[in-house]
């Protein structure tokens, strides 16, 4: 049983192919049925973002597993062939497909490193899959671990921390003049779609004043209902210079519009409380002469784009912090996924009833010492016999699910039972309770029982005293 | 016992100030953790030491500059590690940590266990002491806030995005602080200064004698009065502000200078 990822990405695929892809919100259900009908893919989880589109499976053998998948991606779109896809395909198994899962989930693979959308998107493509029942035990495992390791990068690293957008970056700058910006007005002067955008972050950040005014008034009005602000004819702009806190200016206009006079009188009236006025326009609309005026900030779109790159490089090292949790984290999932193969746990099974047996047995017949030598044989076949019976169910189950869709189940299933080793992460020991066994039983048994290994031992121990 | 609680809190200081300084040029956050716990832990053993100090010389009854000092460093921690827990500025710790290890320093330098250099008076000199340092303490916030407006507003118009940049708070919240702690402070001070006049009318019968030292507080006084008049009425905020706090703050260090230097040794 392997897990499989096949897809592409915006770094292997160019938009033609990858919208060709993309699978619609509608019609994933239908797509993913499509996907779990070929033989031999036990479970599936379809991804399609406008950035990617992905397809994580469990089948039962690598290469056609493969095969099966890109055929399924072949599939979606009638004007694609498979030789067409292949270029722009990666695959990955195993511990590369959950490593490559959880890169993606935090964000390490985006286009924009640090964004948040994609976590929700998986999440949501998580949630269809649950709701068809197209995933199981192991990719229901292993998204969930995906979602919480995107949630252990953003908050144990600063990936997402700082602004990556020159709009998003004016928002940033303003948040280091006004502490709270609820209480601030903004002027928006001309309605470049960047100054817009800008507009709309520190509305979202809590800015409740918006004034715009642009040269065609009626388009003003149209934008200040949009932005519930008020509109101002083009000619007033310099007397509303004072009362803004914040200006965005962004218009077509070939000369400067706001002059360093301009600002010099608005602050003389605003009392020198500070002015920070964001110039997004090519060529410049406010004189790079306001630079120098005492609590007015002038940021140009070179700014602001200087303050994007920086915070890039900063995710970029904030990165290479979370691909260590990654690699540690598919390092710990990767335990768990071994423990689900069945040679083992048959093997790790016979191990444990033979060891059990031979305690009891031991102490039993130390007990009995005046027993020949032919009774101590009867005695003993008698435990084997025992407890071979008592596990030959389960092995058999074990064998003969092996290569069913709740293969692992059952593996897992028979190892929490047989209490076999330390229970994985994420799964909590069972509460035994050792009140009315024995003493003797629960010495030298070791640490982490569980009831299960105690209904065992009291097997064995009835065994004894009937023999008796 | 108030000797030794008082070098210990000198050593964690000092400790908490190069991890402080450290943390303003690292990115490491865990730093800033660790100078709170070890300022924290600073805190109480100067407290210990205070105590232990007052109930030594509770016969004595007279305030020195070692206490002044050393109760003005106490309460700069107290007002920091409060808008710490309230605001999780970490940043000012960097700021006020080392300027109390500085007076506690200073204070070190002026300790002595029988000669003081303020001659025994009248209780009314503990009021005198106690509410002039803590006007003190409120213009020392207002100067720290000043120097890092000034810090921020310089990052801010040459454009340097730096870890300081990061870690310092918004400009108008630093004018804001700037604010509250000379309305804190000033009215303090005024009170001290009044207690000190009724101290000198009772040792010498006149409330002003403008000697040196109290020319220097009444022009400190006048000062800051202006300067709370000035941001009420005609709009001295911000940099300007900023300014006029760490002129006002070098007038106060100026102040107790005097109160050391002034060779005729009465009080105020």
């Amino acid at each position: 049983m392997q897990v499989i990822v096949v897809g592409l990405s915006h770094k292997t695929a160019p938009v033609e192919i990858r919208e060709k892809l993309a699978v619609p919100e509608s019609r994933l259900r239908e797509a993913l049925s499509r996907l779990c009908s070929y033989p031999g893919v036990r479970e599936g989880l379809l991804l399609s973002t406008c950035n990617r589109v992905e397809v994580y499976a469990v089948v039962e053998e690598l290469e056609s597993g493969y095969g099966r998948v890109q055929e399924f991606l072949a599939d979606t779109h009638l004007s694609l062939s498979a030789e067409h896809l292949t270029p722009h395909l990666y695959w990955h198994a195993g511990d590369r497909a959950i490593g490559h899962l959880f890169r993606v989930a935090s964000s390490l693979d985006s286009m924009i490193v640090g964004e948040s959308q994609i976590l929700g998107q998986i999440k949501d493509a998580f949630e269809v899959a649950l709701t068809h029942k197209a995933s199981g035990l192991l990719l229901n495992k292993i998204v969930k671990k995906a979602i919480s390791v995107a949630k252990r990068v953003r908050t144990e690293t600063k990936i997402a921390e700082t602004a990556v957008s020159v709009s998003y970056a004016a928002v940033e700058l303003a948040k280091k003049i006004f502490s709270n910006l609820t209480e601030k007005t903004v002027l928006l002067i001309g309605a470049g779609e960047m100054a817009k955008l800008a507009a709309r972050h520190l509305i979202a950040n809590g800015v409740r004043q918006v004034r715009i005014t642009t040269r065609n008034f009626q388009h003003g009005l149209e934008l200040a209902q949009r932005f519930n602000g008020t509109a101002v004819p083009f000619e007033d702009y310099k007397s509303e210079l004072a009362e803004a806190d914040i200006v965005l200016v962004s218009t077509g206009a070939s000369h400067y519009l706001v002059t360093a006079d301009d600002v010099q009188r608005a602050m003389r009236q605003r009392m020198s409380r500070p002015m920070f006025l964001i110039d997004i326009s090519v060529p410049r609309n406010i004189d790079p002469a306001v630079r120098p005026i005492d609590d007015a900030f002038l940021f140009d779109i070179d700014d602001l784009h200087m303050r994007v790159e920086q915070n890039r490089e900063d995710r970029l090292r904030e990165a290479a912090k979370a691909e260590q949790m990654v690699v540690e984290e598919v390092a710990v999932l990767g335990q768990w996924l071994q423990s689900l193969e069945v040679t083992p746990t048959i093997v790790a099974l016979r191990s444990r009833t033979e060891e059990l047996k031979r305690r009891e047995v031991d102490k039993i017949l130390a007990r009995l010492a005046h027993l020949s030598s032919e009774d101590r044989a009867a005695v003993e076949a008698l435990a084997s016999a025992i407890v071979n019976k008592m596990v030959h169910g389960t092995m058999v189950t074990l064998k003969a699910e092996a290569k069913s869709s709740s293969g692992a189940a059952y593996v897992d299933a028979a190892r929490r039972f047989f209490n076999l080793e330390e229970t994985p992460a994420g799964y909590p020991p069972g509460q035994a309770d050792f009140s009315e066994l024995p003493d003797e039983n629960i010495a030298g048994n070791g640490i982490g029982r569980l009831p299960e290994a105690s209904l065992v031992q009291h097997t064995s121990k009835e065994q004894g005293r009937r023999v008796r | 016992m108030s000797s030794v609680f008082f070098m210990l809190t000198m050593g964690l200081y000092f400790v908490s100030t190069v991890c402080y300084l450290a943390y303003l040029l690292r990115r490491a956050e865990t730093l800033s953790k660790v100078s709170l716990g070890i300022t924290a832990v600073g805190f109480a053993t100067h407290t210990v030491a205070l105590v232990a100090r007052m109930t030594d010389t509770a016969q004595v009854q007279l305030p020195t500059f070692h206490e002044a000092l050393s109760f003005f460093s106490w309460m700069l921690i107290l007002v920091f590690l409060a808008v710490e827990f309230r605001r999780q500025l970490h940043v000012l710790g960097s700021f006020i940590v080392p300027l109390a290890l500085m007076s506690l320093v200073t204070a070190a330098a002026f300790r002595s266990d029988e000669a003081s250099s303020l001659q025994p008076v009248f209780k009314t000199l503990w009021v005198h002491v106690t509410l002039s340092m803590l006007g003190t303490v409120g213009f020392a916030v207002a100067f720290v806030a000043g120097v890092m407006y000034l810090i921020q507003d310089g990052l801010l118009k040459s454009k340097r995005f730096n870890v300081l940049y990061a870690k310092l708070p918004a400009l108008d919240y630093l004018d804001h602080l700037n604010q509250q702690s000379i309305v804190m402070g000033f009215p303090l001070l005024t009170l001290g200064i009044i207690s000190g006049a009724f101290s000198a009318e009772i040792v010498r019968g006149t409330y002003v004698n403008w000697n040196p030292e109290q020319t220097w507080a009444m022009v400190t006084w006048g000062f800051y009065f202006a300067v709370l008049v000035g941001r009420l009425t005609i709009g001295w905020r911000a940099k300007r502000a900023a300014y006029l706090t760490i002129i006002g703050f070098a007038g106060v260090i100026l102040t107790l200078i005097g109160v050391v230097l002034k060779s005729h040794g009465s009080v105020s």
